[in-house]
């Protein structure tokens, strides 16, 4: 795995997610700087981690989403790169345009900061394929805005090509439509090609077993087997 | 003299909150009459904030050396050693008088004003707590403050980065006009590579970094430094405004230019901005500071003189840069994409000069400006004390189970989750120890080893005893840190009181801070850093004493901590320490009997001493599964606060013979903590607890969903985690009639 962390000004999970990454992997990952043109050379994951792109002052992830490293961003997931966006990273994916919808103000109006479970909905994907599809993982969130809000036929597309890989749900599994007012408790989806997934929790929070639960950790085995299956 | 410049009257001099006397002693300095802008200046040096003309002469017994303290108090943070070549570097702040008048921004810039002075040190944040005290629920403006105030904390340490990862949170009537909120912050860094604010050399550039200036704040610290009245609400200009983006990439940029060697000295702008950082470098170095104001980096066009050096605008940092690195520090900071201008030189004339379109605005001796200040021995009165209360003698018709679901359903007492569940508390990757137990454990770098902390106060105890209440304070937040397994280290105080003119509030800031004294001293526990915020009052009525101390640890090993949550079925429950049944001023008579009465429970600092440290030791031994140390509420709360945490109920034995079973229930007794082990190790904890001297007690065991005590009705676990959770909840959502 040659993975490549992205810093925009105001990103703060980037250490985490670089962390969690040698944790699993035991490889470094590059960090790259947002005026970068080009992505490290052989670079094969592209993560872009969670915090407060240019203070989310303008819409979340907005600015950052045209940032000049966004195009190579955009070339690499053309080409089938795998891309993993977090949090910001989610919302910055989704108005860079490499996922549908938007992410708005959580329902309750508040950040929260909480463990929660979600449902894997498949694990046929680069992403999932360590997990059941159906069983449920606990893992934190720590987001203000994090309500996934599309229009109905961008929805509909979602679900009938299945596009959906996590949902907010209760332990044993229920779906949990009230948790931050998601449309359909959508927490992390994929894009057409499954080589770009979005999530709103932090699954690199939960992959070291001296902090706490490990359920992020099947993630990145997940990245690493898929990539090192290629 | 400058054209255009307001004279200089009585009236001026008292709207920058000078006395005539105060007026006089400046003048006579300067050899004549000050310039509007000079005025200026003085009034921020010389207030009660910058100036601790005060406090001064008292916080001078509290001890504040140690083998493992780096630096004390008089920098922007404390430093103390904790081994492997890293520091610790903390300290605690008020931001009460803004957060009353503007909550959201006021505790905002509270949370980014004590990372500041961090991350001045050369120290990365790693953890923040907090410590807040709300007026009655009942009072109209309570829930918005509240509100605003975790909205304002969460808001700048989430965007930041930093976790959030302890507090306190506390409401009475007394705090109605006049909240608090105290920010802590703890950094780590190199222990060899710690910035000061000294500057050395004649003729280097003094270089100002990070935001613009700007109008906010103007008279910030003035305003701090007085009490509040009816029209408070026409302060709000006077609140600056929190840029929690700009702080992190002053952070980012900060730490990188000190990697790279390029700094000699450097100081934060914090209260009285761009006037108390330049008079502090140069002061501390022996040096003048000529500064071109010119060149400062504005937001708002025709700033005057006296508006720049006063405001207090945020997220801003001054320092003297190594000539030869100058290049490469505004690369990075272009890099990125913060300000930087170089608005002045260190000379050889221990003048500050200000000049401004080729005017000299200000020419004012420099360390006179700091060590000339007026410092006052206030007049005190000596506290009354209050009689002992005779538990006998408090008539009770609420039984045992009653008083413990009004108890942990209480404002006070309640899970304050819906609070801290607004803050990032997880990020870093460190965060051992959530919210919710006796300390927060961050881990250090890769570990083992890892830092407590802890934030602690009773005010019911100042008030009633300002001697006894300044130790228990301390007492207590050593007793958290012992309790999660650490050795306790070295402590921030963040000192909140009201009018000290009053020789009754002056008597409770001596007494208090003896008190305080007198703990660090005899748990070798000094003081650091801190902070200390008087004219806490509003319309003459002063806030409850409430000496905030911000405590810190070291543990060697995490894997060797302590937790209060119960583990598993079948485990023997013991107390350690004696319980006389100590009711004066307990939450139990304020609470479920509405008497704040008789005097608070004696601390005795050796004991406490001796029963820590045996707790420490049955940890480190791994004797024990969970401890927690007894406060608020006393035994029957802390079991009810173990057996919530984990859903596992307990069976207990009656209450001893000779006492009333409310007082050995819910009594305050100190130096006390609950411990539970498996019955296996119980011979080894009995022969350690009789070698040491200590006193421990069997209570009962572990087991099934719900709390037994004899002749009482059980208690389910999650009734009472129910109860426990509901309160604060439904208050903000405005579903509570209180």
């Amino acid at each position: 795995m040659k993975a490549a962390v992205l810093v925009f000004p105001g990103i703060n999970r980037e250490r985490d997610m670089a962390r969690s990454l040698q944790l699993v992997s035991g490889k470094e990952a590059a960090m790259v700087w947002h005026t970068d043109r080009e992505l490290p050379k052989g670079t094969d994951l592209v993560v872009i981690p969670g915090g407060f792109s240019y203070g989310d002052y303008l819409r979340c992830g907005a600015i950052a989403a045209r940032s000049p490293v966004m195009e190579a961003v955009r070339k690499h997931a053309d080409k089938g790169g795998l891309v993993l966006a977090v949090c910001n990273g989610f919302q910055i994916a989704c108005e860079a345009g490499l996922l549908p919808g938007v992410l708005m103000r959580n329902a309750r109006m508040k950040f929260m900061c909480k463990e929660v479970h979600m449902r894997v909905e498949r694990s046929d994907t680069p992403f999932t394929r360590r997990y059941n599809a159906g069983s449920v993982i606990r893992v934190p969130v720590a987001h203000g805005e994090g309500n996934y809000v599309a229009d109905a036929e961008t929805l509909a597309r979602l679900e009938g090509e299945n596009l959906v890989a996590f949902r907010y749900a209760s332990a044993d599994g229920v779906v949990d439509p009230h948790f931050n007012g998601s449309m359909n408790a959508i927490a992390g989806i994929l894009s057409e090609k499954l080589n770009v997934l979005g999530l709103m929790p932090h699954p690199e929070n939960h992959v070291d077993p001296i902090v706490g639960p490990t359920d992020g950790r099947r993630l990145f085995e997940s990245l690493i087997e898929t990539l090192e299956a290629a | 003299m400058i054209p255009n410049e307001p004279k200089i009257t009585p009236e001026l001099v008292a709207e920058h909150g000078l006395k005539p006397d105060e007026y006089e002693r400046f003048r006579k300095l300067i050899g004549r009459e000050p310039s509007f802008t000079e005025l200026g200046i003085v009034s921020a040096m010389w207030n009660e904030h910058c100036s601790y003309k005060s406090s001064k002469v008292h916080l001078r017994g509290l001890p504040t050396k140690a083998p493992w303290v780096i630096q004390g108090p008089g920098e922007n943070a404390g430093v103390i050693d904790i081994g492997d070549g890293l520091a610790c570097v903390f300290k605690m702040e008020s931001h009460n008088h803004p957060s009353f008048i503007e909550p959201y921004q006021g505790a905002a810039t509270g949370v980014g004003g004590i990372l500041r002075d961090v991350f001045t040190m050369g120290a990365r944040p790693i953890a923040c707590l907090n410590a807040l005290r709300f007026g009655d629920p009942k009072h109209p403006r309570t829930r918005s403050l509240v509100s605003g105030v975790v909205a304002g904390i969460g808001g700048y340490g989430n965007s930041f980065g930093v976790p959030t990862v302890g507090g306190s949170v506390g409401f009475h009537p007394r705090y109605d006009g006049n909240i608090l909120v105290n920010a802590m912050a703890v950094g780590l860094a190199e222990k060899d590579k710690i910035f000061y604010a000294k500057a050395t050399g004649v003729g280097r550039p003094v270089v100002y970094l990070g935001s613009k200036t700007g109008r906010d704040g103007i008279h910030g610290a003035t305003m701090a430094s007085a009490e509040f009245g009816e029209n408070s609400d026409e302060k709000r200009p006077t609140v600056q405004v929190g840029d929690p983006f700009a702080e992190k990439l002053l952070l980012e940029a900060s730490l990188e230019i000190m990697a790279k060697g390029c700094v000699i000295a450097i100081q934060d702008m914090g209260a009285a901005g761009l006037t108390c950082s330049a008079v502090e470098m140069g002061a501390k170095g022996d040096l003048g500071v000529t500064l071109d104001l010119d060149s400062v980096p504005t937001r708002e066009a025709a700033m005057t003189a006296y508006e720049m050096m006063l405001s207090e605008s945020q997220e801003r940092m001054l320092m003297v840069l190594k000539p030869e690195k100058e290049k490469e520090a505004e690369e990075i900071f272009k890099k990125w994409g913060l300000d930087f201008a170089i608005v002045g030189k260190t000379t050889d004339t221990s003048r500050f000069i200000v000049r401004y379109h080729g005017d000299v605005m200000a020419d004012l001796p420099i360390k006179e400006l700091g060590d000339q200040a007026p410092e006052y021995n206030r007049p005190y009165a000596e506290p009354k004390k209050l009689p002992v209360l005779d538990p006998q003698s408090v008539p009770c018709s609420v039984s045992i189970v009653e008083a413990l679901q009004k108890l942990i359903g209480s404002p006070d007492l309640c899970s304050k989750r819906w609070v801290w569940e607004q803050y990032d508390h997880i990020i870093l990757n460190n965060t051992i120890q959530r919210p919710g137990g006796d300390a927060a454990v961050v881990r250090v770098e890769d570990g083992p080893k890892a830092l407590a902390m802890t934030t602690d106060v009773t005010p019911r105890y100042c008030e009633a005893d300002p001697f006894e209440g300044g130790k228990q304070a301390v007492a207590e937040a050593w007793r958290n840190l012992t309790a999660v397994g650490a050795r306790p280290l070295a402590i921030t105080d963040n000192l909140n009181f009201g009018n000290p003119e009053r020789p009754e509030i002056m008597g409770q800031f001596v007494y208090c801070v003896r008190g305080i004294a007198e703990a660090c001293k005899v748990l070798d526990f000094p003081v650091v850093s801190g902070n200390v915020s008087l004219y806490n009052e509003t319309n003459g009525r002063g806030i409850l004493p409430t000496p905030t101390i911000g405590g810190v640890g070291v543990l060697d090993d995490l894997s060797k901590s302590a937790t209060l949550v119960f583990k598993s079925e079948g485990e023997e429950i013991l107390l350690v320490g004696d319980t006389k049944g100590w009711l004066g001023q307990s939450s139990f008579l304020a609470t479920v009997l509405g008497r704040e009465e008789g005097a608070p429970p004696p601390v005795d600092l050796a004991l406490e001493k001796k029963n820590g440290d045996f707790v420490r030791s049955l940890i480190g031994q791994g004797l024990t599964t969970a401890v927690h140390d007894l406060s608020d509420g006393g035994l029957l709360v802390a079991l009810a606060e173990m057996a919530m945490a984990s859903g596992i109920g307990a069976v207990l034995k009656a209450s001893p013979a000779g006492i009333s079973p409310h007082a050995y229930w819910f009594g305050e007794d100190q130096a006390r903590y609950l411990i539970t082990m498996k019955s296996a190790d119980l011979p080894k904890a009995v022969a350690a607890a009789s070698k040491a001297g200590v006193l421990l007690r069997h209570l009962g065991t572990t087991g099934g969903r719900q709390l037994t005590l004899p002749g009482c009705d059980p208690i389910l676990v999650s009734s009472l985690h129910k109860l426990h959770e509901s309160w604060l909840p439904s208050y903000m959502a405005g579903e509570l009639a209180v």
